[in-house]
């Protein structure tokens, strides 16, 4: 066993090294305009990303330059764990930092959504589209993220979270969908947009349902993610791992995939 | 005439005037100046220091010392110490006061000293911290000092009584030419009536030569009982009668009137003179309006008829009204506080035949006004003397109707 | 009448900007009660209690009878100019740059003759009335206008030298997000300023009056968040040089006080805009404005916070919002000394509950945000440094002064003792 680790691991390295193995980003740029969710406003919100400059090369430290951040658990390209939904509170492990870290590294199915959403602000990712994913590529097996390609990313200004009058306005999955991936025993779900769920999602039974039942199941959740358009539907392995706040309910991070292909 | 209780100052003369010429600027302190100023008028009385038991001294700029900071610094063991800060009203005030001090026997000899420095921007740090009411409520209106408040009365002035700039004018011109024959005056050049009016404009109507220069410099002379005066040999000069009046006519809407006309019959009566037996006047002329306010309240003219006085006199020193005889602080500069005892030191000086420009013919009876203080919008302190040879002053005492 | 000014031209690179200097600043302590009133532009003398004397200067004691029981009363300002002078020349050096320079003797109705300054419409034997404002050292300035209103008056140099008129000014107003952020944007831009720049944070968010606001003659709307520091410093460097009025309206509000809730988040986002957002906003363009308080017809002359009045005394139903109002208010105070050698303003307007979503529940009165726009641009006009917007700010200014304790007391009552 130990051999064949040290052979995988040394294959990993070698073709992170040139050999056939890229990483791409999925993350977004924690930047201070970057939008988050915006909930009615007599709900507590999230905090936008901010930084303030200690020093800089400065009286304030002549030789250094850092800087004070702050922001919310769910601020930018962001993790969600089970504990972060009142249907996921009470199971164990659902927090950050008590997340098993063999969890945090992980295969992936990209789902492409980008035609439909292309088409429809609130396209939905149902039964179907998931059925017609597994007849293409397989059955999705156990533990593996799921992540449902919008194109979203791409979006830029207003056109993000894109509020309109009932709020905003981006895909995400139906209830029914997310009962079908929490059946195959998904890891978790990812996606491009604010939240993983639709932004109307509020509106189907239950409400948020990606939240209700991904987190009730002590299945994760990725958010804001980018360049989804770069992953096959199959064959990449997601590296995200949260930082390590106590009984944290989610965490801004950097997630990379590593993908077949490149020199 | 008014009758008046206030007892002569008999006995008792003034000796010894001292002019420390003026330059415009220098780097002494006032101290220097003072103390210069109190040497000249000791030596040329032949005493030294420690004779003195009197010390009488106005100035602006001794901070942060006082009369009793200067006595120390100059080795001085006085009986008798008086600071008096009423700037152009300070020699008349320290002549009346001293007189008493030696009439009464609380001193001997007292010498009365003013004298300032003036430093590049001593003059604008003086005016920013002048008075409380000028800090509250003139020095932040752009004033800067009189000139401003001196325009506005001067304006005041002339609507009301029609008086004109040149009027003004032949007081500043009779002024300079006196003051061509003084050595010590600071303006050397004649000035013309057209030079005058052509000035440059400094607060309208104010112009150039309406406005004093501000310089360094010192007066100084001395107070002593007559017989010591006599017998040491010194030209001596009689003080016939004072008067000193602070915030007279507060209700005035603006200063258009002195303390003098409070006073000015007394004066008079206790001098038992008339204005028209005084040979030579010496009025404080920071600005010419107030010599003619002067020449009103002090009785040589009705009120409001000063400019047509001033156009039917020449006001020279050797004419038929002596004015302002080494050409006032117009032309001589004003030495900060020793502005105030510049027409005192001179009046001693034509009283005494000691003149050292033009010599007012048969100069016995003078008369000496001080006004001081733009405390905020107007000259608060005010104070006159009479004063006379010492060799006439007992006839003319004798003479006067009881 | 007064020759209108014109809209300044374009500055000359090469010269170099004048640096401010200030009027004489030393005054009596006494005398600054003039000043105090200035800020709020009274015209008020000291008055005998026991018989009944104006006075002025200001004293410690009636000059009639000598009585120490003083007071300060609101006066008729009319009088008559006895006397007038143009000042050509001033050994200080603020008012040497601004000659010729016109002062003048009023005699007051009233009694007491006051040295002032003179509108260019005002001369000898006029009738005048006084106006009390600040000058560029932010104490009591005594001016006299034309007892009926002249043609383009307000174009005076020495007026405009006294008040912070936006007429050719270019104005930054911080958040254009908000009903009021607009409604000032209008106000301003109707009372003559050359640009109105209006803030807009999270542009990725719409909001109601997004395209009136661009719609608004002179508006140009720009990226900032005042809770961003980075925005501040990039859009400072853009057009720092070039705000002459700055109004601050970013406000963040919660309903609530300490135990309605149990956490600090309101509280935390209330203090990260009311407070440190002016603090910002404060280390980012305060500077250049300080730098330009002379910089000719349209130099840097205002900054106006927006406060509400309960920053004087906190409404429970409000206690963490009226908490950061207050420090914000004590930051203005900070704030003022720092701009004071430059010679800007800073002018605190105060109001009370406003119309809008979060006084909803509230009974009226209630402050319009056109109102309160209104006001800021009056507060400007007449150079104030307190303006008191409303009747429920009136009054609580009122009972404050009164006495902060009492009003402590009524306040902690549930229905805030109005």
């Amino acid at each position: 066993m130990s051999a064949d680790a040290d052979a995988a691991l040394a294959g990993l390295v070698a073709g992170l090294a040139g050999g056939g193995i890229r990483v791409v980003d999925l993350t977004h740029t924690l930047d201070p305009d970057f939008p988050v969710i915006i909930l009615p406003p007599e709900f507590g919100q999230c905090a936008r990303f901010r930084m303030e400059e200690i020093s800089a090369y400065d009286e304030r430290g002549p030789a250094w330059k850092w800087h004070n951040i702050s922001c919310c658990e769910h601020t930018g390209t962001h993790f969600d764990a089970p504990i972060h939904w009142v249907s996921g509170r009470d199971l164990p492990n659902n927090a950050v930092d008590t997340i098993p870290v063999d969890r945090l590294i992980a295969p992936a199915c990209v789902i492409d959504c980008s035609a439909g959403a292309a088409e429809n602000d609130d396209y939905e990712l149902s039964v179907d589209d998931i059925e017609a994913f597994e007849q293409q590529h397989g059955t999705i097996a156990p533990n593996h993220w799921v992540l449902m390609r919008t194109d979203w990313s791409k979006r830029r200004g207003a056109a993000y979270l894109n509020m309109r009058e009932y709020g905003a306005h981006s895909p995400g999955p139906n209830p029914e969908a997310v009962k079908l991936l929490v059946e195959r025993d998904v890891l978790g779900f990812g996606t491009e947009t604010v939240g993983t769920d639709a932004g109307q999602g509020f509106h189907f039974t239950p409400p948020n349902p990606a939240h209700y039942y991904f987190h009730g199941a002590g299945k994760y959740g990725l958010q804001c993610l980018s360049n989804l358009d770069q992953l096959p539907p199959t064959g990449a392995v997601i590296v995200a791992p949260p930082l390590k706040i106590k009984q944290g309910t989610g965490s801004p991070l950097r997630v990379l995939a590593m993908v077949p292909g490149g020199h | 005439m008014t009758k008046t209780n206030r007892m002569a100052y008999d006995g008792v003369v003034a000796v010894c005037p001292t002019t420390v010429p003026y330059v415009r600027y220098s780097k002494e302190s006032a101290h220097w100046w003072i103390a210069r100023a109190l040497g000249d008028a000791l030596g040329a009385a032949g005493l030294a220091s420690r004779d003195l038991d009197g010390f009488s001294v106005s100035s602006f700029t001794l901070a942060p010392d006082t009369a009793v900071g200067l006595v120390q610094h100059l080795g001085l063991t006085p009986r008798w110490l008086d600071h008096i800060p009423m700037g152009g009203a300070s020699g008349v005030v320290a002549l009346r006061r001293a007189a008493r001090a030696v009439q009464c026997g609380d001193a001997d000899v007292i010498a009365c000293v003013a004298g300032d420095a003036n430093h590049v921007d001593s003059f604008r740090r003086m005016l920013s911290s002048f008075s409380r009411f000028a800090q509250d409520a003139s020095y932040p209106y752009g004033s800067g000092g009189p000139n401003a408040c001196f325009a506005l009365l001067t304006d005041h002035y002339m609507r009301r009584y029609g008086a004109e700039r040149a009027d003004f004018g032949r007081i500043c011109v009779a002024q300079r030419n006196n003051a061509l024959a003084f050595p010590h005056a600071i303006m050397k050049k004649p000035l013309t009536l057209d030079e005058y009016l052509a000035a440059r404009p400094i607060s309208d109507p104010i112009a150039l030569f309406d406005c004093v220069m501000p310089v360094a410099g010192a007066e100084a002379f001395l107070v002593m009982r007559e017989a010591d005066a006599r017998a040491a040999g010194l030209p001596a000069v009689h003080v016939l009668s004072t008067i000193e009046r602070h915030n007279a006519f507060p209700d005035d809407p603006i200063q258009m009137r002195g303390g003098w006309a409070m006073d000015v019959d007394e004066l008079y009566a206790m001098a038992g003179v008339k204005p028209a037996q005084i040979d030579f006047v010496e009025t404080y002329d920071d600005y010419p309006v107030i010599c003619m306010m002067q020449f009103e309240d002090l009785g040589f003219c009705a009120k409001g008829e000063a400019a047509s006085f001033v156009r039917s006199h020449t006001l020279e020193a050797d004419s038929t009204f002596a004015h302002n005889t080494s050409g006032g602080q117009l032309s001589v500069g004003q030495a900060g506080a020793a502005g105030g005892y510049l027409g005192l030191v001179e009046g001693l000086r034509q009283l005494t035949g000691q003149a050292l420009g033009i010599q007012v013919p048969n100069a016995a009876t003078g008369l000496v006004s001080g006004f001081g203080m733009i405390n905020f919008d107007r000259g608060l302190c005010s104070g006159a003397a009479i004063l006379a040879t010492a060799r006439s002053a007992s006839l003319s005492v004798d003479s006067a109707p009881a | 009448m007064t020759d209108p000014i014109q809209p300044p031209p374009r500055k000359d690179p090469q010269k170099r900007t004048r640096i401010p200097v200030r009027p004489p600043v030393e005054r009596s302590r006494t005398g600054t009660q003039l000043s105090a009133f200035a800020a709020e532009g009274r015209f008020a003398l000291q008055r005998c209690a026991a018989c009944g004397q104006l006075q002025y200067p200001a004293r410690e004691a009636c000059a009639r009878c000598l009585s120490m029981s003083l007071d300060w009363q609101d006066v008729d300002p009319v009088g008559d100019v006895i006397a007038t002078t143009t000042v050509r020349t001033s050994t200080v050096v603020y008012f040497r740059e601004r000659t010729p320079w016109r002062i003048g003797t009023v005699s007051l109705d009233a009694g007491p003759s006051i040295m002032c300054h003179l509108h260019g419409d005002c001369g000898p034997g006029d009738r005048v009335r006084l106006i009390n404002r600040l000058d560029k050292a932010g104490h009591a300035a005594l001016l006299a206008l034309p007892l009926k209103d002249t043609a383009h008056m307000e174009d005076d140099e020495l007026l405009r030298e006294l008040t912070c008129d936006p007429k050719y000014r270019r104005v930054l107003i911080t958040n254009g997000r908000s009903e009021l952020g607009q409604a000032l944007a209008k106000a301003l831009s109707d009372a003559g300023a050359s640009i109105v720049f209006v803030g807009e944070a999270e542009s990725w968010r719409p909001y109601p009056g997004q395209e009136a606001l661009r719609a608004i003659p002179k508006v140009e709307v720009l990226p900032m968040d005042v809770t961003d520091t980075d925005s501040l410093t990039e859009l400072s460097g853009e057009i720092g040089g070039k705000v002459d009025i700055l109004i601050n309206n970013a406000r963040y509000v919660r309903p609530g006080g300490i135990m309605d809730r149990h956490d600090v988040n309101f509280a935390r986002d209330e203090m990260d805009v009311n407070y440190l957002g002016l603090m910002r906003l404060a280390q980012t363009f305060g500077p250049a404005m300080r730098a330009r308080g002379a910089d000719g017809v349209n130099s840097a002359t205002a900054w106006v916070n927006l406060l509400s009045v309960y920053a004087l005394s906190n409404l429970p139903q409000f206690g963490t919002f009226a908490a950061s109002n207050a420090a914000a208010l004590s930051l203005s105070q900070c704030l003022r000394a720092e701009m004071r050698s430059g010679g800007v303003r800073v002018l605190n307007v105060f109001s009370g509950p406003t119309e809008d979503a979060w006084h909803q529940p509230l009974p009226p009165p209630k402050v319009a945000p056109a109102a309160l726009a209104r006001a800021v641009v009056s507060a400007l006009k007449d150079g104030l440094e307190e303006a008191y917007v409303g009747d429920v700010a009136k009054d609580l200014i009122d009972r404050w002064r009164a006495s902060p304790k009492v009003l402590e007391r009524e306040m902690t009552e549930p229905d805030g003792g109005a």
